[in-house]
């Protein structure tokens, strides 16, 4: 799927672009999620569907990073229930929801600093690899036939991110914008069904967050893969995504397209209340 | 001038995924394996054989062993030592027991049982992190300690505990002189490396990795830490227990518990730390400088004509091995072998500084 | 009532020898509260302490002496701290860990060099012999050893003194509030690496009086060295951060040693002493990783 990457035009306006948004691929259902005393989440109900790309913005300590949390089994909600491609979700670990086709990036980049650039993104072909230990201590067979045919898939990946300079570079020698884009290139080579990305664009200058922007959109576009992001920068919200989930103190705010939200008169008190950023 | 790359084109992944990328590098490793094969023991005399290269050698791969575990997978063990010894025991007891299996079948049967043991004793890593995995491994070495200096089962009821390995019969050729047990280290010493080379840029190495630098990351991309943290173990307990078959049928011929003491699982550790966390290389240059140091200590002062007492070497060992190793920590954590690739960038931008 | 008196022996021996575990664990949790590092060298600064106290005091008057270790063992936590620590400001904790044995290997290298490396008798005026309690009770009375009274008395003393620093003073709820959050520490303007000198001198200090009290019992030797490795599985016990932790924890180690010796030992070749406490630790772990009275770790992502 990714044989068709070609250099990418500038992103289209919203309306022309041609996508098709499908069925409902997560829904999450009266979540309320509690550490000790604290209410981190309380009663929230959204759904993601398949091929959009799905904003979730609020203010600090909204509870946005708790939702992504809880939608790769990184916490465990005390009520509600996650529906994934219709079906009621056990509690499940992170590994489990990377099998099952999520992946993620974060606000603080975790990547894996001691290697480079390229076992970074190999790592998100983990799933994929199937060698024996034999094989792979060996070096024959699948173990290395595996590896040549997963090269390539990451080099695709290496080449749409314009990332092909720095691929036998250790990550943690890197910048920080081009940090963020090796995340995203590592979630990306997991093929997921959504990508969860937390707040990808955070402390990038404007040049680096048009790229990021226009990746983003490129993805979604080109794979059809379902996106779902925090971010604070409005302008870029309103201009990528295609709906918007509002959260404040743990609560849903709003939900709806871009300019529903933008006149909601509740988030405008809501930003206007709370120092925006 | 002579370690450039100019000119060498990689035309496709499988050149540019080998383990000696540059040519400098191939023409680098096979002149090192012609002098390891060919001329060490054409030209090594008895000493230098038995009491140097053998035991480097072993070592290295009981280093190599760690290495994989606390370089790769970044879980700490202060237990090497009981691994060795398990796997030595398994070995001895196998011989003595089933005389009908092959030699070499034993040594793969008590790699297999310090690999399962090392297992039991990983088992903690899942809930507990670094530190306290410390103490999980040191019960391992008492443990260790322990049931073969008290259970005399293992050691077939002998009244001193001393055990002696049976003769080095591999299908009928048997290996006594110091030349050929140099030539049955040397083997096994190639043979790891190559295999543990092969692991760390497979999948396998890429999860320990992923869960050395960032278990949570590596959760998330599908990772099971239970798989990765108990494999890595596995495998460093079967690396370890095969040296520890070596060192006891090898180099030692006889031995009590105390060869394995938690003297040795330090003496490793530290030839991990120096030699290179998280590198192959590393491993042999650790157990190198390692095994040459206390050697070095006892005759270089009496060549320039100070008599040092032998407690005062060892303190002085001790004293050399603590400060290299802070050291290292603080200033290159990656150890000797960084410092040689280092050297090997410098080269390669010779006579340019950048 | 005739088993019974060797069964309170033992576990009285046992506790005695618990609490000089105590002492030692105590020392790391001390360095682990205030700095987050897993000093593995607390054994070696014990090693280092009691030969400085031995040797010295052979030159000087005993109070003389016993003053001047504690300048010396401040100097060491001095040294640590400039030349070891500072450097590794925030590396992982494996890295900080293993630098500690660097220094053990150095501290035990050099005390001997510098001291000595023989067996130094330590003569604390503490009568050799021991005591028989409760004889009317139990035929021979119950053997107990006044070097171990005189320990623990050291020990409850030296707890009592810490805590009362700790919870009392002003270097005491900067301590506290260092060892809750580091950054938010040195944001109110508590100077970290004065803290820090502090927390490991103090256990310099701890560390002396370990020293002390397993030199009077054992000879001031090498394998003082060696007792850190019993502390851990009794810091695991009681957990990282707690002071009665490290104190339950020993006690409970060496009663339990001692009683597993007096009952299993004997039918399975002895010396269970060896390694009781680290299967101990290690079943503690499996079933509550963070001992019995650690703060529960609550990973946020």
């Amino acid at each position: 799927m990714l044989a068709t990457v070609t250099p990418s035009p500038p992103p289209a306006p919203i309306a022309q672009r041609q996508r098709a948004i499908g069925e409902v691929l997560l829904a999450v259902e009266n979540i309320s999620l509690r550490f000790g005393g604290v209410r981190a989440l309380s009663n929230v109900s959204f759904d993601i569907r398949k091929g959009e790309i799905r904003a979730i913005i609020g203010p600090n300590g909204a509870g946005k990073s708790s939702m992504l949390n809880v939608i790769n089994g990184f916490y465990h909600p005390q009520e509600g229930r996650i529906l994934w491609k219709g079906r009621a979700r056990s509690r499940m670990r992170p590994h489990e929801a990377a099998k099952g086709g999520i992946a993620r990036t974060f606000q603080n980049i975790a990547l894996f600093k001691g290697m480079t650039t390229l076992d970074n993104i190999m790592t998100g072909r983990i799933l994929k690899m199937r060698a024996s230990f034999i094989e792979q201590a060996l070096y024959v067979g699948r173990g290395r036939s595996e590896e040549l045919r997963e090269r390539d898939f990451v080099e695709r990946i290496i080449d749409f991110l314009e990332i092909a300079h720095i691929r036998h570079t250790p990550v943690g020698k890197l910048p920080y914008g081009l940090q963020k884009r090796v995340e995203l290139a590592r979630a990306l080579a997991m093929e997921p069904e959504l990508l969860l990305l937390d707040e990808p664009m955070a402390g990038m200058n404007l040049e680096e967050k048009e790229d990021m922007c226009r990746f983003i959109l490129d993805v979604n576009e080109e794979f059809g893969t379902t996106v779902a992001l925090i971010e604070h920068d409005m302008s870029v919200v309103m201009d990528i995504s295609d709906r918007v989930v509002v959260l404040d103190y743990g609560k849903l705010l709003a939900d709806g397209t871009p300019d529903q939200v933008r006149d909601d008169p509740a988030v405008i008190a809501a930003y206007l209340g709370v120092a925006h950023g | 001038m002579i370690y450039r790359e100019t000119g060498q084109f990689r035309t496709s992944y499988a050149e540019d995924q080998a383990i000696f990328r540059l040519r400098q590098d191939k023409i680098g490793i096979a002149v090192i394996l012609a002098i390891a094969w060919i001329g060490i023991p054409f030209f090594a005399d008895e000493y230098l054989l038995r009491a140097i290269l053998v035991p480097f050698l072993i070592l290295a791969i009981a280093a190599i062993g760690l290495n994989l575990l606390l370089g790769y997978c970044g879980q700490i063990s202060l237990g090497t030592g009981a691994f060795m010894a398990i796997g030595a025991y398994a070995a001895y007891n196998l011989a003595l027991r089933l005389p009908a299996l092959p030699l070499l079948l034993d040594f793969l049967l008590a790699g297999l049982i310090a690999a399962a043991v090392g297992v039991v004793f990983g088992l903690p890593s899942l809930r507990i992190k670094g530190l306290y995995l410390a103490v999980a491994t040191l019960a391992a070495q008492f443990f260790a300690d322990w049931a073969f200096l008290r259970l005399p089962w293992f050691t077939n009821y002998t009244p001193s505990g001393s055990v002696t390995a049976p003769p080095l019969d591999f299908f009928g050729w048997v290996a006594d002189t110091p030349r050929e047990k140099y030539f049955v280290c040397l083997a096994f010493a190639c043979l790891t490396a190559l295999l543990a080379k092969n692991l760390v840029r497979s999948r396998i190495g890429r999860s320990w990795m992923a869960i050395r630098d960032m278990d949570i990351a590596a959760e998330i991309i599908g990772i099971r830490p239970m798989t990765a943290k108990l494999s890595a173990f596995a495998v460093s307990s079967f690396v370890a227990g095969g040296a520890g078959v070596l060192w006891a049928f090898v180099h030692l011929g006889s031995w009590e518990p105390l060869a394995f003491s938690i003297d040795m699982s330090f003496r490793l550790l530290f030839m991990v730390i120096i030699g290179g966390m998280g590198s192959i290389l590393g491993s042999f240059l650790g157990a190198a400088f390692i095994t040459v140091l206390p050697i070095f200590l006892n005759q270089a002062p009496g060549l320039v004509g100070i008599q040092l007492s032998t407690a005062m070497v060892s303190h002085l060992e001790f004293m050399i091995f603590g400060s290299l190793i802070v050291l290292f920590l603080i200033w290159e954590p990656h150890g000797l072998a960084r410092l040689w690739q280092i050297g090997k960038e410098k080269m390669r931008l010779w006579p340019f500084p950048y | 009532m005739a088993e019974l008196g060797p069964l309170l022996e033992v576990v009285l021996g046992g506790l005695m020898s618990g609490v000089l575990y105590a002492l030692v664990a105590l020392g790391f949790v001390l360095i682990f509260k205030a700095s987050g590092v897993f000093n593995f060298a607390q054994g070696a600064m014990v090693l280092f302490a009691a030969l400085s106290l031995v040797r010295l005091a052979e030159w000087l008057p005993f109070p003389l002496a016993f003053l001047l270790t504690i300048v010396i063992m401040i100097a060491v936590a001095w040294a640590i701290e400039r030349l070891v620590l500072r450097p590794l400001v925030g590396q992982h904790g494996l890295i900080l860990f293993m630098a500690t044995i660097g220094v053990t290997f150095f501290l035990d290298g050099f005390g001997q060099t510098i001291w000595g490396s023989n067996v130094y008798q330590l003569d604390l005026g503490i009568p050799a012999s021991p005591w028989f309690l409760l004889e009317s009770l139990f035929p021979g009375g119950i053997l107990v050893s006044p070097i171990d009274v005189f320990a623990a008395a050291i020990a409850g003393a030296l707890v009592l003194a810490l805590s009362i620093f700790f919870h009392s003073t002003k270097i005491g709820r900067a301590l506290r509030a260092v060892a809750d959050d580091h950054q938010a520490a040195q944001s109110v303007g508590i100077p970290l690496n004065r803290i820090w000198l502090i927390v490991w001198s103090t256990a310099g200090i701890v560390a002396l009086v370990a020293g002390m009290a397993w030199g009077s019992k054992l000879g001031v030797q090498f394998s003082l060295s060696l007792i850190a490795l019993k502390a851990l599985p009794v810091l695991i016990l009681g957990g990282l951060t707690s002071i009665p932790g490290a104190i339950v924890g020993g006690l409970i180690v060496g009663a339990g040693e001692k009683l597993a010796e007096f009952y299993i030992g004997p039918s399975i070749g002895g010396g269970i002493e060896y390694w009781f406490a680290y299967v101990l630790a290690l079943a503690v772990l499996l079933v509550r990783p963070q001992g019995l009275f650690g703060e529960k770790i609550i990973e946020r992502v």
